[in-house]
């Protein structure tokens, strides 16, 4: 293309203002409704998925069958360290037991870590309804229902022990709300070293917990990890156990694309049939461009530079449009607790694609009148006037 | 001097069953710079024997030679850049460009030749619209103008090129007989400072009297051909 085409396209287009808005209309609208549906899809599949496995485990490495727990292997964490792709990784020690306090016995399950590191997973620290993290020996963090229950309160000492008999005194620095009933009701959170001595365990973990980057390729490298780990154990990742949750995922995205194929394909059909009818509104000027020796080939580009300037300026448009609608929506439509019910979400490469895609879009909805504008004889326009 | 465009047994027929014969084994020749005028009744066949000395229309049967080059045999492409850079028309309905002005459409040859518009071509477009009288108006749109100064604009563009062909049908056809004259004038004086080649139909006798040399066409056929 040439200046020659674009300039030509360029007057054509400000020449008939109402036709040019209209089909800009048509393609603002059409991608910001593209933007918008891909965007609030993806930010709500992105909280569906952070609210699921955003603090807890992706890929867990436990003992095989019913064994409680296995050697602690220095080697296999540096190596898990080392493979860059966990995020982040903590050993724990979990069994179960009982608490008694004022001569009543509850369920407890004893799940002890190294705090920091699990910290990070499980963010416990903005859990923490009253206290501190468990940081010397012997000290513990209970749930919230638990607590209430057994009216426990932060400085309370209470005794855990094991089935086998075993007894040690905890003191509670904490008490969280995980915001899950079973685990505000029955979990006691320690230092992993007080869990292995209760049980008589030392040197033993039940369980290597990891989060990874990319959540979705769990499946992928928990099959990698498998020769890493070796026979006596097993790796288990998110995505087995909550298979329901993928396909309701991959169902709303199918549905999302449908949404966006038509979407497109409407505000293309749009453009295609206002660019058809200004080849004819244009055959005059096209027939005279054609004495002047204008090439078919310069006078086709008219029409396709007509579809890419429309493109380009009604794809910027509808992106702004869109994400002001996605900023719009997550700021005035909220949950019961006042946070968005749909977190504001902009994926560049989505939007950027979206962008491209409609500018090739309009293009090629130019291609059938400009391929009309080159099959055009300038002898009709000059007999007929 | 030497034939500029040359004609040989240009036949042209419209219509695929019913056959009408337009025009018949025309035999002619023009001079470089000669200034020529077809007369002919309305309907003997002018317009499409201009047509087809400008390639915009083909005969059926015979061919149109350009400074000895057969144009019967070139392609769209080659042809559309012939008409570019060697014809000039000016047509008796203006045929300006709406859309632009002026001086945009005494350039659009121009830019139709090299895709762009350069310091040269824009001084000798502001040259030939000062030649034509409109430098007034030259930022008007086309359709801004009268119809006097609509067909000075067709003139000047059809200059912008400098091509050895300057082809006119009827360009005065529309315009009353004051402006007439002086739009003749105008071609006459441009046929001797830069050397094109004129033809002009008119059936204004008294302008044709004023050429080189009258052609008259008749039911298709070459009725009388006087050169002064
Ligand atoms: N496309 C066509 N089909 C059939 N007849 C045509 C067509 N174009 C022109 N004619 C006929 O050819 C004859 C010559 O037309 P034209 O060259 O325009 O004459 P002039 O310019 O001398 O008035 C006329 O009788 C006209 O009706
Ligand atoms: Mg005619």
């Amino acid at each position: 293309m040439n200046q020659l085409s674009f300039r030509i396209a360029w007057r054509f287009l400000k020449s008939s203002k109402g036709q040019t808005l209209l089909i800009l209309l048509g393609i603002t609208i059409g991608v910001s409704v593209q933007i918008f549906i891909g965007s609030l899809i993806d930010g709500l599949q992105k909280s569906l998925v952070d609210n699921t496995i955003g603090r807890s485990s992706h890929i867990t490495v436990e003992p095989l069958g019913r064994e409680a727990d296995f050697e602690r292997n220095e080697d296999l964490i540096v190596k898990l360290q080392d493979d860059g792709r966990a995020a982040k990784i903590a050993e724990s020690y979990s069994n179960s037991g009982f608490m008694v306090h004022d001569d009543d016995t509850w369920p407890l399950v004893m799940r002890g870590f190294e705090i920091e590191d699990a910290d990070m997973i499980y963010r416990f620290s903005e859990s923490l309804t009253e206290g501190a993290l468990p940081q010397n020996q012997y000290e513990v963090m209970i749930g919230a229902t638990l607590a209430d229950e057994a009216l426990l309160d932060i400085g309370d000492t209470f005794l855990a022990i094991n089935p086998e008999g075993n007894s040690q005194e905890f003191k509670i620095s904490g008490i969280f709300d995980l915001q899950v009933a079973s685990i505000n009701q029955t979990w006691a959170i320690m230092q992993i070293e007080d869990a292995q001595v209760l049980f008589s365990a030392e040197d033993r973990v039940s369980a290597i917990e990891i989060q990874i980057e990319d959540v979705f390729a769990a499946d992928t490298i928990a099959a990698e990890w498998k020769t890493l780990i070796g026979e006596e154990l097993q790796i288990t990742n998110w995505k087995d156990q909550n298979a329901s949750l993928l396909s309701g995922l991959s169902g709303q995205s199918a549905s999302s694309y449908m949404i966006q194929v038509f979407v497109l394909l409407a505000v293309l059909l749009g453009i295609s049939s206002v660019l058809a009818i200004s080849v004819v509104q244009k055959s005059r000027q096209l027939g005279i461009l054609k004495a002047m020796g204008i090439k078919d080939r310069a006078a086709s580009w008219i029409f396709l530079a007509q579809g890419l300037i429309l493109g380009i300026i009604g794809s910027i448009l509808g992106t702004g449009l869109g994400l002001l609608l996605n900023w719009s929506f997550s700021i005035f439509v909220k949950n019961p607790d006042g946070t968005p019910l749909v977190p504001f979400y902009f994926d560049p490469v989505f939007v950027v694609l979206s962008m491209v895609i409609a500018i090739i879009a309009a293009t090629l909805a130019a291609f059938i009148p400009a391929r009309k504008s080159s099959k055009l004889n300038p002898i009709e326009v000059i007999k007929n006037g | 001097m030497a034939d500029l465009l040359k004609l040989n047994k240009i036949n042209k027929i419209y219509g695929e069953k019913i056959k009408t014969q337009v025009l018949f084994d025309i035999d002619l020749s023009f001079e470089a710079q000669s200034f020529n005028a077809i007369i002919g009744e309305s309907g003997s066949g002018k317009s499409t024997l201009m047509n087809i000395i400008g390639t915009l229309d083909k005969p059926t049967s015979g061919e149109v030679l350009i400074d000895g080059i057969s144009t019967s045999s070139m392609k769209k492409e080659q042809l559309a850049e012939l008409r570019n850079q060697t014809i000039g028309f000016i047509f008796q309905f203006h045929y300006l460009l709406p859309e632009f002005t002026v001086l945009e459409n005494v350039l659009m040859p121009a830019l139709i030749k090299n895709g762009r518009v350069g310091e040269a071509e824009r001084k000798r477009a502001l040259e030939l619209i000062d030649l034509v009288g409109l430098t007034r108006v030259k930022n008007n749109l086309a359709t801004d103008l009268s119809g006097g100064q609509q067909q000075r604009t067709a003139i000047a563009r059809s200059l912008i090129n400098e091509p050895k062909i300057i082809l006119g049908d009827e360009p005065t056809g529309n315009l009353d007989s004051q402006t007439t004259e002086s739009i003749y004038a105008l071609l006459r004086e441009i046929n001797h400072d830069i050397k094109s080649t004129f033809i002009i139909i008119t059936h204004d006798q008294r302008i044709a009297e004023k050429a080189d040399r009258i052609l008259e066409i008749k039911d298709g056929r070459i009725n009388m051909d006087v050169t002064k």
